[in-house]
């Protein structure tokens, strides 16, 4: 525990002051989201006042469009839309990974072949595809997870194939595939760690791409679905308010933009720490 | 040329190749779900006769290859089918819409094509000054905040505080320019608020990775001034990756637009593809999924060739 906690204060120390604050931001949300049920002063979708009221002592950041506390439903919209951001972006890198450490590894027609459906679905625009597939698939939490995920493992696959091609030519892996491990073997134990540092720094940027999709999809009503509370559908049902003046829509979007600066933030650091050169993508 | 002519033919049929392969995907999927159009059509009280001779009527009851077949046949003849909410054509509403879009995205592109050229070869030119910086962190907060953060705020700024413009965009049938251009304001500046932050860090790369150009420190111990080396030793080489940059920012506005269009209320193909895809308008989001699949490919070959024709050396690739 003691180690975990020294290690974790050596990072803060080399950390610069944006990269601080960015890790700030992320471990503010995470934890708004991890307690919303201890941290919220009222139930997600309960009713206790009028509608759009003003800021007061009672309710911190006014009511919404159907009279809930906002500041409950940021709370609440942090827990859910982290985490199925979270969820999909973890299955498309499972997924992008090993299909493209298969394709490292295997080479030949598998490579072949994977590839070129990759660059096939990579040609159209994910919010175009997955508006396609939601169309014919309806909107549901695990099918928005599997589509927005299978979608999103193409942009990994991309990344971690060309990076496993620079570790399969190492002699380590030789000498593994002459001592006859498995394909699972050489992927997970030779390749991975191998592959660790830029695909974490990935991770971060593909957590932001689907996050902001995601909130664009529930901006457009097509992602999560009411009641559950989610900053890009807090976004479009508050909609109206503007034209009266109140900025009560702006307050999640605040909070999408607040949580991807604060990734953002990390990444930049993490990519110029390990690089040091990548200046552009 | 002929190396250009044979790349253009092999980008071509890869994007045909695409748009073929995404239209299978699509028909496919519809086919794998329980129920067609003609239960959807009908809904639950139907019978199963009159389900059969809807059925029938619309061909159903053929074999999927031979449905699709005729689909794709007359797609490409300009025939996208009846819409099935209002029993009207497809094409002639997807045609139209898709025109408002391409105005909208082509005023947006007016207004950040030459702001964020600008933008980024100073920030490019005053390396590491504070407009620099300021340059690059407006990027870093523009890349990671919502489309839709961008357009309230605008519409809390120019609608509502200042009552400058309307937050709403009604195109009217026979609305005048001047006053189309007028309703169109807001959603321009923000879409082009969105695509600025990017094109101007490109920019910035593209300018910054010639700088370091052996040439140019040729030039600039020869004593040559800013403006000139920019101008005439820089800018002829930076074409081939600015013009990429810009092409591929136009293909971004196409499909961006979705986000802004559904703010300002813009009746575009995006705002039409969300509303058709919530109420499963199958044969409206087929078309304006490949319209827009299309856009989007064949910008990306236009990029392609243009940087060709820019970069000599891309037309022999080693």
């Amino acid at each position: 525990m003691s180690a975990i906690l020294q290690s974790s204060l050596s990072v803060w120390r080399s950390a610069p002051i944006s990269a601080r604050v960015g890790m700030l931001v992320i471990a503010a949300w995470i934890f708004a989201g991890l307690f919303a049920n201890v941290l919220a002063p009222y139930g997600e979708t309960e009713v206790i006042g009028s509608v759009w009221a003003e800021w007061s002592a009672a309710t911190p950041l006014g009511t919404d469009q159907l009279g809930r506390d906002l500041l409950t439903r940021i709370l609440y919209g942090a827990r859910n839309t982290i985490f199925i951001a979270l969820l999909t972006t973890c299955l498309s890198f499972f997924v992008g990974i090993s299909s493209g450490f298969m394709a490292a590894v295997l080479g030949g027609w598998t490579d072949q072949l994977l590839s070129r459906v990759v660059d096939i679905l990579l040609s159209i625009p994910i919010l175009i595809f997955s508006l396609m597939l939601l169309s014919v698939l309806g909107t549901s939490i695990p099918v928005l997870i599997m589509v927005l995920a299978l979608l999103d493992s193409t942009r990994v696959f991309r990344l971690s194939r060309s990076v496993a091609m620079d570790i399969v030519v190492m002699d380590y892996v030789e000498v593994a595939r002459l001592r006859g491990e498995k394909i699972w073997w050489i992927m997970g134990r030779e390749v991975l760690p191998n592959a660790f540092a830029p695909l974490i720094a990935e991770f971060g940027l593909r957590f932001c791409f689907v996050f902001l999709l995601i909130s664009a999809l529930s901006f457009l009503g097509l992602g999560l679905q009411p009641p559950t509370a989610d900053w890009g559908s807090m976004v479009r049902e508050n909609a109206g308010a503007i034209s009266f003046g109140i900025l009560t829509p702006l307050i999640p979007a605040l909070a999408i933009a607040s949580l991807t600066i604060g990734v953002n933030l990390v990444v930049d650091w993490m990519l110029h720490k390990t690089s040091g050169l990548r200046d552009e993508v | 040329m002929q190396r250009i002519a044979v790349m253009v033919g092999q980008r071509l049929l890869f994007g045909l190749l695409t748009l073929l392969v995404v239209s299978i995907i699509i028909a496919a999927s519809v086919e794998l779900l329980p129920g067609d159009a003609a239960t959807a059509i009908l809904g639950q009280a139907a019978t199963p006769e009159t389900v059969a001779a809807l059925r029938q009527r619309l061909g159903l009851d053929l074999p999927f290859y031979q449905r699709y077949g005729e689909w794709l046949w007359a797609f490409v003849q300009g025939d996208m089918g009846v819409s099935l909410t209002n029993e009207r054509l497809v094409a002639p509403q997807v045609g139209e819409r898709f025109l408002n879009t391409i105005f909208l995205a082509a005023f947006a592109a007016v207004i950040a094509v030459p702001l964020s050229l600008a933008l980024g070869i100073l920030a490019a030119i005053y390396r590491g000054s504070w407009f620099d910086k300021a340059i690059s962190s407006a990027t870093l907060v523009s890349i990671s905040t919502p489309e839709f953060l961008v357009g309230y705020i605008v519409i809390a700024i120019f609608a509502v505080q200042l009552d400058l413009f309307p937050s709403i965009s009604t195109l009217r049938h026979d609305i005048p320019f001047w006053e189309r251009i007028y309703v169109m304001v807001l959603p321009c500046v923000t879409l082009a608020l969105v695509v600025m932050a990017h094109m101007m860090r490109l920019t910035r790369a593209a300018i910054i990775n010639l700088l370091a150009s052996p040439y140019i420190e040729m030039a600039r111990l020869k004593g040559v001034g800013t403006a000139r080396l920019i101008v005439y030793h820089a800018l002829p080489n930076a074409l081939s990756p600015i013009i990429t940059v810009i092409v591929l920012n136009l293909a971004y506005l196409i499909v961006g637009v979705v986000v802004v269009e559904v703010v300002f209320v813009y009746p575009g193909l995006g705002q039409l593809l969300v509303d058709s895809v919530s109420a499963r308008n199958l044969p409206v989001v087929q078309a304006s999924c490949l319209i827009f699949a299309g856009a989007w490919v064949s910008l990306n070959l236009l990029a392609d060739i243009l940087a060709a024709i820019a970069n000599p050396r891309l037309r022999h690739p080693r």
